[in-house]
């Protein structure tokens, strides 16, 4: 039988607590490459095994004033540029009327730079997953809490983590091929 | 997130003192929360009161497009609209059910921003529910165009015909606050669906079924990296939505405010449209959320204190509404405007006087009902309640599109607006559309958002460090 190259190795918990528990002793112990699954999202989580950069805020605020501009701009070319036309004297560039136009399209822009910015932040869509191949693992959507340290890390050595991890009162271990 | 958490609790422990119907029922875990709600998709049998009640709406549907078909083969002269009124049907349907969707996106975005957290069993179907009726909503600006396969020429494309649109039109801000307002709402109903789509692809039985969900989950895995960047997205949504949603209606307001139509020229459309709008969107709201938890069993979820609440927001809003009419009425007399005048006689006496009285019933007066608690805790009155205010609503919005326009300057140009049958037909024709889209709904995907179902469980807590 071919040998399946070990992806990292997977623990299981009851509770959120006892995951943010162990994720913050995996941290500490110097595990770097680590992830942590929940059914919820649980804030504490992502401090705990060390993710401080979120860029969602950062591509939301370009999107919007991509979209503020972009707004602006295109009625002021379509409206006095490219296209005067003159309504009951008004001046062509009539700009208490083109703001709402410009508003709508600062939060189009916006949104969509939040959903689709954080899907490609998180790499999705990915349909596969070598997580998905523990069959435990589909209870993480359902009621479970899973912590993994991957293979990748340095630290990592197959028998010193699996006993490292066993003694963080998880409720079973398992290896995840990759 | 920690100190939202306390709160909760803090909430919790005081409802137990008030005597106050809990936001779930005690006793559910993580587990149970997630199988009742997945096991109404996945494993409950298609009932025939489904299968009567989608057929129902199917039929009402094929209606609707027996009625547009033949409006697209005849022109908008089947239906009672002629100068000097030439928005009927259309334009009030189009108010009302833009009306409706407020609720959705107001329950989701500004109740989520508020920390209201008893919004989280309520949110999803109600931003389905906001989807459905902007989608309503749009058909009728569109068939009302009188040509509408030439509708793409209100938005900005380059074109052989060398021209560009209005934008000084409040129609056309109009194009793109509905287009946007949809867009954002079907987007953070898609983003809140992901964990509970990922959910369902775990648990489906069906390989069709798997693979659908699956497809739409987009291999969600609930990564703590993930969810960091989520919540971010989900609440950066939410702020965006909050503006959005109190700028539709606005929005919708100014294309009779900027005219110069008598009862139309007025600044308290804008609020007041917004609160009106909110008004009949809880009142759908609870015309669903009440047989839906009876049916399916989820009073657990959707206890007396959701009901209360919504009767809360529409009391609230009601009175908003009321204070808009209050404004009206005194303006046109006190303003000294000769028209504005003849307006406000025209609503008291004039030939429409018995619908405006049955707006000031159905809005103001019989919604006071609920300042009594029997009736915000007794679904069968707060389901009547809603059905009348829904129904004053609509009538709202005749009032100030068809007297405005049946009696303006000139006594010359005066005329009355009888709709036809086909004005009726496309209008039922909606209704049955949009519950036609709700039975889909129920069946297809989870009506109560799981996730945030299992973050309102003490379990949920977690101690920071």
């Amino acid at each position: 039988m071919k040998r399946v190259p070990t992806y990292g190795i997977m623990a299981e918990f009851a509770s959120a607590q006892d995951l943010v528990n162990a994720a913050r002793q995996t941290h500490e112990a110097g595990y770097r490459k680590i992830d942590a699954f929940s059914p919820f999202p649980v804030e504490e989580l992502a401090d705990a095994i060390g993710f401080h950069k979120n860029n969602v805020p950062l591509v939301t605020l370009i999107g919007a004033i991509v979209g503020g501009l972009s707004g602006y701009l295109m009625q002021y070319w379509m409206a006095v540029i490219s296209y005067p036309v003159n309504v009951g004297g008004r001046p062509y560039h009539s700009w208490p009327s083109f703001i709402i136009i410009t508003f709508e399209m600062t939060i189009l822009f916006g949104g969509i730079s939040a959903v689709f910015g954080m899907l490609a932040l998180n790499g999705l869509p990915m349909p596969y997953h070598p997580v998905f191949n523990v069959p435990r693992f589909a209870l993480a959507s359902k009621d479970r809490f899973f912590l993994i340290v991957f293979a990748s890390d340095p630290k990592y050595d197959a028998n010193g983590t699996r006993q490292f991890m066993e003694g963080l009162h998880a409720r079973s271990i398992s290896e995840v091929p990759g | 997130m920690a100190d939202h958490r306390d709160e909760v609790a803090n909430e919790a422990a005081n409802e137990v003192a008030n005597q106050r119907a809990p936001v779930i029922e005690p006793g559910h875990t993580f587990g149970t929360i997630t199988d009742k709600i997945s096991s109404i998709v996945l494993t409950r049998p298609t009932s025939l009161g489904w299968v009567v009640g989608f057929g129902a709406g199917f039929l009402v549907t094929m209606m609707l497009l027996f009625a547009l078909g033949y409006l697209f083969m005849k022109g908008t002269g089947i239906w009672g609209i002629n100068i000097p009124i030439g928005w009927g049907f259309a334009i009030v349907n189009f108010v009302w059910w833009i009306g409706i969707g407020h609720a959705g996106t107001l329950i989701s975005a500004i109740l989520l921003l508020l920390r209201q957290s008893w919004r989280n069993s309520i949110n999803r179907f109600a931003e389905a529910m906001t989807l459905f009726a902007v989608a309503c909503a749009g058909i009728f600006p569109l068939v009302h165009t009188g040509r509408p396969w030439l509708a793409y020429w209100m938005f900005p494309y380059p074109n052989t015909m060398n021209y560009w649109p209005q934008f000084r039109s409040p129609l056309l801000w109009d194009v793109f606050a509905v287009s946007t307002y949809f867009t954002i709402s079907l987007l953070f109903w898609f983003i809140g669906l992901i964990p509970d789509l990922a959910t369902l692809r775990d648990r489906a039985e069906n390989k069709y079924a798997r693979i659908s969900y699956g497809l739409l989950a987009m291999g969600w895995r609930g990564s703590a990296r993930h969810w960091a960047r989520y919540e971010t997205a989900y609440l950066l949504l939410a702020g965006l939505a909050t503006p959005l949603v109190l700028s539709v209606h606005t929005v919708v307001s100014f294309d009779f405010a900027v005219s110069i139509v008598p009862g139309w020229h007025t600044t308290i459309f804008p609020p007041y449209f917004v609160a009106g709008a909110i008004y009949s969107g809880f009142a759908m709201v609870l015309m669903l959320a009440i047989p839906i938890r009876k049916i399916y069993g989820l009073e657990d979820f959707i206890t007396d204190r959701h009901l209360q609440n919504s009767a809360k927001v529409m009391l609230a809003t009601g009175w908003i509404v009321a204070y808009g009419y209050g404004i009206e009425a005194f303006m046109g007399w006190y303003g000294g405007n000769r028209y504005d005048q003849t307006l406000l006689w025209n609503r008291l006496h004039g030939p429409y006087a018995g619908l405006y009285y049955m707006l000031l019933a159905c809005n103001i007066f019989i919604p006071q009902l609920l300042w009594i608690r029997k009736m915000r805790t007794n679904p069968v009155w707060l389901f009547l309640i809603s059905f009348v205010i829904l129904v004053g609503m609509w009538l709202e919005r005749f009032v100030i599109i068809v007297l405005s326009l049946s009696r303006d300057f000139l006594t010359s140009s005066w005329g009355m607006y009888y709709p036809t049958r086909w004005d009726w037909m496309t209008f039922f024709g909606t209704i049955g559309m949009f519950l036609t889209a709700m039975f889909l709904f129920v069946r297809i995907l989870p009506m109560i958002s799981i996730f945030e179902m299992r973050t309102l469980l003490p379990e949920a807590e977690v101690k920071p460090e």
